[in-house]
């Protein structure tokens, strides 16, 4: 929710920006202005990355220093989790893991992306569905998600359905909000233009309802995205053989710290590469009228 | 009061209208029609109805009483805001009502890009409409609500959010591409001056309820309205009592 809201505190912000930019355009030899630009725009990215680098280094520092201070059994150091994961994939246990993993958290996110997206549009567009509908994604939401597992298990028995299951019911609330929102915020002057120039359904749908509801949408998939990968973890933990929850369990049986450290690390990679070697980038390709924002934030 | 206006059978016509929405009477026995080829300003202080009144004649609200009759082919309109589609390139957002109505996308883009080139904006083809200016957004409204070959052409103070210089270029862009090539129109603007300039027909709303108070046909051509004969016009106009009245502070017109 915090998500949705910080988008429209966004799309606020890039009307100033535009308003700004407008005015600065006024008087200024444009292909000067244009160089600083890029200019301007490399060093901040460089800034970020450096930012960004030093950050983990600094994190990582601190992990080798509690490594080095609580001894390798109590925390094992980024050395030994990379050791321990590199002896995974030697076992042939690792990418057998994060290829159940993966599927399964991909599996639930889809349903409850699918599911939550449809209802949320029914929901936002009409107000008594969306008046039955809010109190149920409310409990559902308030139901824990080792509840949700143990429901699963019951009714599914152990397996990767019960997984799936799991995160499909944790995240639909999510998905159910953001595309509700994105429904009821619709600009009511531009259905009033739609109106005159008489648009018929079809379009309505694809050129206003559509990119709109797209730009609440995208932010709770992304939450919804890190969830998914959370309570797969844990579902796999009680539920499954395999998978990298499975292999959290292991490493708690043979209290091998250090292997629980490599799964971590490997869900975490995980994750990373989901949002911003997937989502992100499929945003900036669906949104280049966003462009402007994006490249202003980062 | 004579209402020659333009010639032939009355195309939009507005009888003994009233529009009450919820508790407030906006609109109160409105007549009011409009000639092929026409162009009608409506002026009148602030929260006189005549933005209501537009949305009558566009057919987005329905009059409590009286009829409303439109035998125009096609109405389009442009608003006070530009309302362009923020996720569309300037020329689909000109050709919205082209598609709309189901023209070939090579087509539609290509009667777009000829609009684009008439309201000055050639060559800005693929921008966003964040990327545009104030004034280049309203003519691209223009534009689209040109696109679809309207004959009746609503337009809801659409320069107001310009400036003067702005303005001044957006009035002779509607004189040249709307009035002087006989498209039907009803404009709604709170500046005199403007009104006279565009106008065959000026109308002025006043009072809660609106109601229509005084009406004046402008006989000077179009070529003749210069801004010394628009400000001599102006003031001959706001010398008669009754749109003396309804332009000077009324406290009843701000409580609507």
């Amino acid at each position: 929710m915090t998500m949705v809201i910080n988008n429209t505190l966004n799309a606020n912000e890039y009307h100033l920006r535009i308003i700004k930019s407008s005015q600065e355009g006024n008087g200024y030899s444009v292909h000067s202005l244009k160089e600083q630009g890029i200019m301007s725009r490399l060093i901040k990215a460089g800034l970020g990355w450096g930012g960004s680098l030093t950050g983990i280094l600094l994190f990582v520092a601190m992990w080798e220093w509690g490594s080095l201070h609580y001894g390798s059994f109590l925390l094992p150091g980024p050395r030994d989790a990379l050791a321990s994961i590199h002896n995974f994939s030697q076992e042939g246990e690792l990418w057998g893991a994060i290829w159940a993993t993966t599927w399964r958290a991909m599996a639930g996110f889809a349903i409850a992306a699918t599911a939550g997206l449809v209802l949320g549009l029914m929901a936002g567009l009409s107000h008594t569905l969306g008046r039955a509908l809010e109190p149920v994604s409310t409990v559902l939401l308030g139901i824990p998600p080792i509840a949700w597992i143990v429901l699963a298990i019951l009714w599914f028995g152990s397996g990767s359905m019960a997984a799936i299951y799991t995160v499909a019911a944790t995240t639909l609330p999510v998905t159910f909000a953001g595309a509700q929102i994105g429904a009821r915020t619709l600009d009511k002057r531009l259905q009033e233009m739609g109106d005159v120039y008489c648009v018929p359904g079809w379009m309505r749908l694809w050129d206003f309802y559509l990119p709109h509801i797209v730009s609440y949408v995208f932010p709770a998939l992304i939450t919804a995205l890190g969830v998914a990968w959370k309570v797969t973890v844990m579902a796999e933990l009680f539920a499954t053989e395999e998978g990298v929850g499975a292999g959290l369990a292991m490493a708690r049986v043979n209290l091998d710290t250090a292997g629980a450290m490599g799964w971590i690390m490997v869900v975490v990679v995980l994750l990373l590469i989901a949002e911003h070697g997937f989502l992100r980038p499929l945003q900036k390709r669906m949104e280049p009228w966003r462009q402007g924002v994006v490249q202003a934030k980062s | 009061m004579a209402t020659r206006g333009g010639a032939g059978k009355i195309m939009m016509s507005l009888n003994d209208v009233s529009l009450t929405l919820g508790p407030n009477q906006i609109l109160q026995a409105v007549d009011l029609q409009v000639r092929p080829g026409e162009s009608v300003c409506l002026v009148g202080p602030s929260g006189c109805g005549k933005t209501s009144l537009l949305r009558l004649a566009a057919g987005l609200v329905e009059a409590s009483s009286g009829s409303v009759k439109n035998h125009f082919a096609c109405t389009a309109a442009v608003f006070q805001e530009p309302r362009l589609l923020p996720w569309r390139r300037m020329l689909d957002n000109i050709a919205l009502g082209l598609k709309a109505r189901g023209v070939p996308r090579k087509e539609r883009q290509d009667k777009a890009r000829e609009l684009a080139d008439s309201v000055g904006l050639a060559g800005k083809y693929a921008l966003f409409p964040h990327e545009l200016s104030g004034g280049m957004q309203q003519r691209v409204a223009l534009a689209r609500a040109l696109a679809i070959g309207a004959d009746f052409l609503l337009l809801d103070e659409p320069f107001s959010a310009l400036d003067v210089g702005l303005r001044n270029e957006a009035q002779e862009l509607v004189q040249h591409l709307v009035v002087e090539r006989g498209i039907s129109s009803l404009m709604v603007t709170h500046d005199l001056t403007e009104a006279l300039r565009l106008a065959h027909r000026v109308i002025v709303i006043s009072g809660s309820p609106g109601r229509v108070v005084y009406e004046h046909q402008v006989g000077e051509p179009f070529a003749g309205r210069t801004q010394a004969w628009l400000y001599e016009a102006a003031a001959h106009l706001l010398r008669q009592p009754l749109v003396n009245q309804s332009f000077l502070y009324n406290p009843q017109s701000e409580m609507v």
